[in-house]
């Protein structure tokens, strides 16, 4: 697939690695190279202590009980994902990744969701019911891969579709 | 009921996490050139083997649970991301890259259990 400036598919336009400015370094202008400086590592550390906050204060109020189905978990990286998905679908629609939009994106989006959201976790747990409880870990590996991509899916056609909305109606005299 | 100290340490730990997860994703975006998210699996399964030694340790009673929930639900935690890899899956979809995606989306709960396992096995040997 050849990437073209002035390409009609909104998608050309995404980086595929959504937490990196760019998905190809090399062909890229500098400015769009993934940038580390200070101000951008506070921005994703201050998102990520107040999704870490709220992951964690749900984990310990309402823990998994042992050799069952890690609820908790399995409702904060499926929400989560949905987030994700349509922040960075209205980001992405509304403008360049630059300025604001850069800042909202690794605030929100690789700080907060990015540390409400775990896979440690969920790896963990699976690779201890494996042992325990092997159906129980089979059903929440695969309830997890599916319902995550589903609903990360769902969160970017929805803001899609609420974006274009929006346009229309700001479009009309 | 924890304290609020080490509330305040979880969720520090958790920034310092998501902290490391950028500056690790930018290093390796900016040197390997591939078309692959392969970053996000990187992180995602080195974090799963940690989290799986600090579980291991503490299950053995080596380590004081305090730990485990700063290094593993707080750093581990904040370094490791599901929603990110779940969207990365959606945008291979979306671009027809079926294949990388089913790898993506499968190969990395795969590695990432895998090395949670192992993490766990040698956690509870030390």
């Amino acid at each position: 697939m050849t990437r073209t400036p002035d390409s009609d598919d909104p998608l050309e336009d995404l980086p595929l690695d959504s937490d990196s400015d760019s998905d190809s370094p090399s062909a890229a202008p500098p400015s769009a190279r993934p940038r580390l400086d200070g101000r951008s590592v506070l921005l994703v550390f201050a998102g990520g202590v107040v999704g870490t906050g709220i992951r964690e204060g749900f984990a310990l109020a309402f823990p998994a009980a042992s050799g069952g189905f890690p609820t908790t978990i399995f409702v904060i990286n499926v929400l989560g994902a949905f987030v994700l998905g349509a922040l960075l679908e209205v980001l992405a629609r509304s403008g360049p990744d630059d300025g604001g939009r850069r800042s909202m994106r690794l605030l929100l989006g690789t700080g907060l969701l990015g540390g409400f959201t775990t896979y440690s976790a969920f790896a963990v747990d699976t690779a201890v019911l494996l042992g325990d409880a092997l159906p129980v870990a089979l059903l929440y590996a695969g309830a997890t891969l599916v319902v995550g991509l589903v609903s990360a899916f769902v969160g970017i056609v929805a803001a899609g579709a609420a974006h274009t909305r929006s346009r229309e109606r700001s479009a009309r005299p | 009921m924890i304290s609020l100290w080490l509330f305040a340490a979880i969720c520090v730990a958790g920034g310092l996490g998501a902290a490391l997860r950028f500056t690790v994703d930018a290093v390796i975006t900016a040197r390997v050139t591939v078309p692959f998210p392969i970053a996000t699996t990187v992180i995602n399964v080195t974090g799963s083997f940690v989290l799986g030694v600090l579980t291991g340790a503490a299950a053995s009673a080596g380590l004081p649970s305090e730990w485990l929930l700063i290094g593993g639900g707080g750093l581990m935690g904040g370094y490791t991301t599901f929603s990110t890899a779940s969207v990365e899956t959606v945008r291979l979809v979306q671009r027809r890259r079926y294949l990388a995606a089913a790898a993506n989306g499968t190969g990395m709960v795969v590695l990432a259990v895998g090395a949670a396992a192992l993490g766990v096995l040698l956690g509870a040997a030390l």
